[in-house]
């Protein structure tokens, strides 16, 4: 039996911000239940200390002078929005009225 | 103009700067073909007369007064749709984005425009390059120019498709898994991924940001080359773009020399999991670098096996941090459900309908390994196995020059064959994801027509980060010796294009 549960599915598009009907639930758990068993032979891969790279070509960090450089104006910031107002993005309520 | 669109872009370029044709002739006739065969190969999204015609226009103009901007200057070019450009609409493939046009140019774009080159279009892709066909893309695939049944590669297919089909002499193309190089192989043509870095990411739609690379698509090593110099070098808008130059591409191509020449077969990557007529393929061009008098010899990269898997942990996580930024607000689509929805109700709306099924499925497969209690198991294991392949290519490294295996495990499969099976799909890029997950150069080098089926087949040479010189150097000893057997090259024997 899979790990990749109906409601876990429900979760993580939740978490993902994705609307999901209850259709496409079942069809990603079954996709993803295959996936992750396929993926989750990397915990058999490592054995013993390893170290982790999270980026392939070792760098280091570079500071630079704070100079007053032209960047994109308010008004071109603002132009691909779908919605904006007093120079400003505007969004649907952020909470709920309840 | 008809023999023009045959040349390649070194050619094209010479011709432009000899004055024996305009910037103006050459893109028009790459534009009027594409006009109409787009409809067949389906490669550009967008494609703008005004735009590449006064690019090339500018282009002519700066040549009568005496200046050449680039050696590719006024030789005209795809570039891949995920690149932000100011002056067309920048999709990724995706319905999330649809008609929206960018504030700023990709450093790459901008590279191309200093140096003197009309753009012809944006190409087609899977929807955010998550893919290796273009049928994920949201706007249909685009077509193999070999076979117009047959999926062209991706997720660059628009790139790969425009460059095999002449619609464009060279592309840019982008590549995370092999995006650049599934599709060259599988078309017959040229494509390279540079070494993590050396051409700059910024506004490059990003997929996964420790994988994505930008690189040259093309129908000769050479033409590869040359665009790998045009658009390479430190980008302060990128802190992970390299400080330091890697040299010129076209001078380690015109003087590549087989002498000396180690080359290491990877033990993993030889097998019966490939296609026989690629496996045929590949193994020609080893005997023919044997008799060249290069040194081969098997290197064993064990973890290699767990390429895949680690990738496909990898990639979704970094991809569905990637794709938050697209949440309706600040571009991009919105659709506001019904009543009066708060902000979190609309995102999940605009994203169910912005989205296709393989970025779902990827974005939720990412959220799910990042999550506490499986960060450890599966992210952190994938990362661990970056180390082992790391580890792998420096011992083979230490032995070899480059390591060549065959680009793709088959020919150009079917369109529609594997779409309904994502784990098929993924098994495409077996022999490339390595070099992204370790920052190395990788190239594809057409090297034959399969037996059973007539369709090309590409080998692909893996080199030491920072080697890229070293990678043209092998791939345009490839191309010299195929092209001393075959008289032209492979992509002269592909069908000619027509709209009936």
């Amino acid at each position: 039996m899979s790990e990749i549960t109906p409601d876990l599915v429900r979760h993580l598009a939740s978490l993902s911000r994705i609307l999901v009907t209850d259709e496409e639930v079942e069809t990603l758990a079954g996709e993803l239940g295959l996936i992750v068993e396929s993926v989750a032979t990397v915990t058999q891969a490592v054995q013993g200390d390893v170290a982790a790279t999270s980026h392939p070509i070792p760098m280091a960090n570079v500071f630079r002078e704070d100079v007053v450089e032209p960047s994109l104006t308010q008004e071109s910031a603002l132009s691909a929005a779908p919605d904006s107002a007093e120079g400003r993005f505007r969004v649907a309520a952020i909470l709920d009225e309840e | 103009m008809s023999e023009l669109i045959h040349k390649s872009a070194s050619e094209l370029a010479d011709l432009i700067a000899s004055k024996a044709v305009s910037s103006v002739e050459v893109t028009e006739a790459f534009f009027d073909r594409s006009v109409e065969l787009n409809p067949l190969t389906h490669s550009y999204l967008y494609l703008n007369r005004d735009t590449a015609l006064g690019a090339a226009k500018a282009a002519d103009a700066a040549l009568a007064g005496g200046e050449k901007l680039s050696p590719l200057h006024g030789v005209p070019i795809a570039v891949k749709d995920n690149l932000t450009t100011t002056d067309a609409p920048t999709t990724s493939g995706s319905k999330i984005l649809e008609g929206w046009v960018p504030q700023y140019d990709a450093t790459v774009v901008a590279k191309l425009r200093q140096a003197g080159l009309p753009i012809l279009g944006k190409t087609n892709l899977d929807e955010f390059a998550m893919g290796s066909s273009t049928e994920y893309s949201a706007y249909g695939p685009s077509k193999n120019p070999w076979d117009l049944t047959r999926i062209p590669g991706g997720s660059g297919g628009g790139s790969s498709s425009a460059v095999a089909g002449h619609l464009a002499p060279i592309a840019i193309g982008s590549d995370t898994g092999g995006s650049i190089r599934f599709p060259a192989a599988v078309t017959g043509s040229v494509g390279a991924k540079p070494t993590y870095g050396a051409v700059s990411r910024y506004g490059l739609i990003a997929l996964a940001s420790s994988l994505d690379q930008i690189g040259p698509v093309s129908n000769t090593v050479l033409d590869s080359a040359l665009l790998q110099d045009v658009i390479s070098g430190h980008d302060k808008h990128d802190s992970t773009s390299l400080p330091q130059s890697l040299g010129s591409m076209a001078d380690a191509v015109r003087n590549a020399d087989v002498k000396g020449l180690r080359i290491g077969v990877v033990k993993q990557l030889d097998s019966d999991a490939f296609q026989p007529g690629v496996k045929a393929c590949f193994d020609d061009t080893i005997a023919k670098l044997v008799a060249a008098g290069a040194e081969v010899v098997t290197v064993d990269c064990p973890s290699f096996e767990y390429a895949i898997a680690a990738y496909y942990l990898i990639l979704p996580a970094e991809a569905s941090s990637n794709l938050a930024k697209f949440d309706s607000v600040r571009f991009g689509l919105r659709v506001t459900p019904e009543g009066n929805p708060t902000i979190e109700r609309v995102m999940a709306a605009t994203r169910e309908a912005g989205f296709g099924p393989e970025v779902k499925r990827r974005i939720i497969l990412g959220t799910y390994a990042l999550s506490s209690g499986y960060y450890d198991a599966y992210y952190g294991s994938a990362q661990k196995v970056r180390t082992l392949i790391q580890q792998d290519l420096a011992k083979a490294f230490s032995q070899v020059d480059v390591l060549l295996t065959p680009t793709a495990p088959t020919t150009a499969f079917k369109i529609g064959e594997k779409v309904n099976d994502p784990l098929a799909m993924y098994l495409n890029d077996i022999a490339t994801i390595p070099a992204n997950l370790a920052g190395i150069p990788g190239m594809s080098v057409p090297n034959g027509l399969a037996f059973e089926d007539g369709l090309p087949s590409g080998v692909q040479i893996l080199a030491p980060a920072m080697q890229d010189a070293q990678m043209y150097r092998v791939g345009s000893i490839i191309e010299q010796m195929y092209l001393a057997e075959w008289g032209s090259p492979l992509i002269a024997k592909a069908p000619k294009l027509e709209v009936l």
